[in-house]
């Protein structure tokens, strides 16, 4: 479950969902998909997201800002893979832009006609390039443990966008008594509370381009931000046509009712 | 004969020599009778039937993107949702079908279960419905496994694992499921491939079902046969437009759904590419199978669960010849009614057990479950025809609807001649 985004839903929908339970015996049994899926131990604050609720939308600044942060902290370890850079369009960026922003990285093509691969600048349609090689590779500079690709992340955790900002924001000291293995650091939020990523978002970390004010809190916020539109890029498109295709079925709805009691009129 | 008038000449000419037209007006059309009494609860054949429809559009549309092979399967399905044009709208649709094709399905289960529907002489329309639900279960289950993510990989371990319970032959058999020595390429081909025929099997199925169907035509509420064309209006128009008005009111439910909260009854693991080398911490079902998983776990011997697990759908074959009260409609059960509402809460709870990891309290639940879903089954129906004391039956189902007289001179106007 998105446990934030499904929490914070606009009333329609909750009364819709709730009408449906109502109406529908089978619906109930959807609770347990729930449930099953909320996980972890402890409770993840909910914030509020602009992409909530059913006319919920990205904030480019934000996303701009997160990417910024990806680019420069999280990339070092964390790839991309299913985002490509002509994607980035999405969060405001110009074709002239996109271009530049690409070809500041070095991707492998080929093999070229002596049979040999050779290197290039990305280019638009390529997809972001991870930092290393495979996951071995990965796994032997951060002491064994995998930093997972981001593509995905937002929709891959229960929680959601909450559980990113929450565990990026959760890092603490541990309770004493706690032994913390070697290389690993105490999260709140994590499952199991050792967590084999280093404390990712520091104060004053990066400068942000807007000149916003890189607190962690502003950081975990925007790179929150910017993966849950990886995640789900699609989002405000589904959620505009969505809207347009509800309020269609509802008015065929009424007006098959009203076909209905007329052409029932006569049985009644 | 006064029907079938046809004023287009083409059509007469096709009718005359292949009766398509007048077999569709026998079928579901205006020479077809139907009880004038349903209620809303017999929208929901129609309903898994355009449910069934939009799974096979959608899945063959999605099948043109998807590539079955373990090191591409997941990101096909991630291109589909990110490269392919409205992609991500086809497969919303297909993932929330699935679920909306149990909940379709399921409560048109327990409306045969309230009124009856499945005593003769509609046994073996009864039986049709369970085959293809179990076929649904199949079908669903390798669908769930096409897109490779961790709980698609660790869900078909678990429950292809389940054949090994089988005394001697298990193991072979599951070497055999896999085609290999565990879950891989050569099993998610096979998936694959079934998962696209088995819903054609479904639509086989689903025309016997409807041919034993119109055979007696549709139980109703009162679950009392019909005695004369009083009784009857014919489908077309009253049940088109109110399977319209049904049709509607799901699609409303359907779209918030995939519009709003397309990943709600979803598992975020799923999102994550299958890895043989990571097991994750619960690995749950689908919602819709977690009942029966509850009952599985519930036994502490494996064969036994995997027993009881099949029994519970295997059940509902025999379940005509369990049930010996002559009424069909709870309405006049009092006390099959009590037990047809606790049945209902027994399964849901079943379900939330289903969710839960197998321990402390859970397994008590699930084990008092599962004990209350089969003797309901096997001891209380057997009996209830016995000890219950059915209240009076109405003569006729259009003494209790006609009411006040007068109204229905239009119903009855429309000549029923087959009926
Ligand atoms: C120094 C390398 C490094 C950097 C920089 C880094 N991470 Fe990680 N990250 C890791 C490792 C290693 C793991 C795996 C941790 C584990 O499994 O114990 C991880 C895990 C994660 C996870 C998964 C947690 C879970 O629930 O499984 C997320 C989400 C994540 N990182 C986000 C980020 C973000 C966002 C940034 C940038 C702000 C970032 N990381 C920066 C190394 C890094
Ligand atoms: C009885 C009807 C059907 C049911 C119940 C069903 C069920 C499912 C389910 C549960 C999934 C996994 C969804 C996910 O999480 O991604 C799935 C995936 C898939 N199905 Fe079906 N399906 C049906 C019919 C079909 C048909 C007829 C086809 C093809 C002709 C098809 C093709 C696919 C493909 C290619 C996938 C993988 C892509 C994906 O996972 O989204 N399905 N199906």
């Amino acid at each position: 479950m998105e446990g934030g985004k499904t929490m914070q839903f606009r009333p329609m929908l909750v009364r819709l969902r709730r009408a449906a339970a109502v109406a529908a015996l089978g619906f109930t049994f959807i609770a347990p998909g729930a449930a099953f899926a909320a996980g972890g131990d402890v409770a993840i604050p909910a914030q509020k997201w602009s992409f909530d609720g059913i006319f919920g939308t990205y904030d480019r600044a934000s996303m701009q800002r997160g990417l910024q942060v990806y680019k420069e902290v999280c990339a070092a370890c964390h790839g991309l893979g299913y985002v490509a850079y002509r994607n980035l369009k999405d969060l405001g960026y110009s074709e002239a832009q996109v271009k530049a922003f690409a070809a500041q990285v070095e991707v492998t093509d080929g093999p070229n006609d002596q049979g040999e691969m050779f290197k290039r600048p990305a280019r638009p349609s390529d997809r972001f390039v991870s930092p290393f090689a495979n996951d071995n590779a990965a796994r032997a500079a951060n002491n064994g443990a995998l930093p997972p690709d981001l593509s995905l992340i937002v929709d891959a955790r229960p929680g959601g966008a909450d559980y990113l900002y929450a565990l990026l924001t959760g890092y603490a000291d541990p309770p004493a008594g706690t032994q913390l293995l070697a290389g690993m650091s105490y999260n709140k939020y994590f499952p199991g509370n050792q967590i084999g990523m280093p404390k990712p978002v520091n104060d004053d970390q990066v400068a942000f381009a807007d000149g916003t004010k890189a607190t962690a809190e502003q950081m975990a916020r925007d790179v929150t931000h910017f993966l849950a539109w990886a995640s789900e890029p699609n989002l405000e498109e589904r959620k505009q046509i969505g809207v347009k295709v509800v309020l269609f079925l509802i008015l065929l709805t009424l007006f098959l009712y009203a076909a209905k009691r007329r052409v029932w009129a006569d049985v009644h | 004969m006064a029907h079938p008038l046809y004023d287009n000449a083409l059509v007469k000419w096709v009718d005359h020599r292949m009766p398509i037209f007048s077999l569709y007006r026998h079928s579901l059309g205006d020479q077809y009778p139907a009880p004038r009494n349903l209620n809303y609860w017999w929208n929901f054949g129609s309903l898994a039937g355009l449910v069934l429809v939009t799974m096979i559009v959608t899945g063959i549309l999605l099948a043109m993107h998807y590539t079955p092979h373990t090191s591409m399967a997941f990101s096909s399905v991630e291109r589909i949702m990110r490269d392919v044009n409205y992609g991500w709208l086809i497969r919303y649709i297909h993932a929330n079908g699935a679920s909306f094709f149990f909940i379709v399905v399921y409560i048109h289960i327990f409306r045969g279960l309230y009124y009856g529907s499945y005593k003769a002489p509609r046994e073996l329309l009864w039986m049709l419905g369970v085959v293809i639900l179990l076929l649904m279960m199949a079908t669903a289950f390798m669908g769930y496994v096409l897109p490779w993510g961790q709980m698609s990989f660790w869900g078909a371990t678990v429950i292809t694992n389940l054949f090994s319970a089988i005394p001697v032959v298990g193991k072979g058999i599951v070497t055999w499921l896999w085609g290999g020595f565990s879950v891989d390429n050569p099993t998610l081909n096979r998936f694959f491939s079934l998962h696209y025929l088995l819903p054609f099997l479904i639509v086989g199925v689903v025309v016997l079902h409807v041919w034993a169907l119109h055979q007696f035509g549709s139980n109703n509420p009162l679950g009392i046969d019909r005695k004369g064309p009083q009784d009857s209006i014919p489908f077309h128009p009253y049940y088109t437009v109110k399977d319209m008005f049904g049709v509607g009111v799901f699609l409303v439910v359907f779209a918030a759904v995939v519009f709003f909260a397309p990943n709600y009854m979803g598992h975020p693991d799923n999102y994550t590419p299958a890895n043989p080398l990571v097991t994750p911490p619960h690995i749950v079902p689908e919602w819709y199978f977690l009942p029966y998983y509850a009952m599985l776990r519930a036994v502490p011997d494996k064969l036994g669960g995997v027993i009881v697990m099949f029994a519970s759908i295997a059940i509902l074959f025999v379940l005509p010849w369990l049930d010996t009260s002559r009424v069909k409609s709870a309405s006049f059960r009092p006390i099959y009614r009590i037990f047809f509402w606790i049945l209902a809460i027994d399964c849901v709870v079943l379900g939330f057990c289903g969710a839960k990891p197998p321990e402390g309290i859970w397994v008590i639940i699930s084990r008092l479950g599962t004990l209350w879903y089969f003797a309901h089954f096997l001891v209380l129906l057997p009996l209830l025809g016995f000890l219950e004391r059915p209240s009076p039956l109405p003569q006729s189902i259009s003494e209790p609807v006609i009411k006040g007289g007068g109204a229905i001179a239009g119903a009855r106007a429309a000549p029923m001649e087959k009926a």
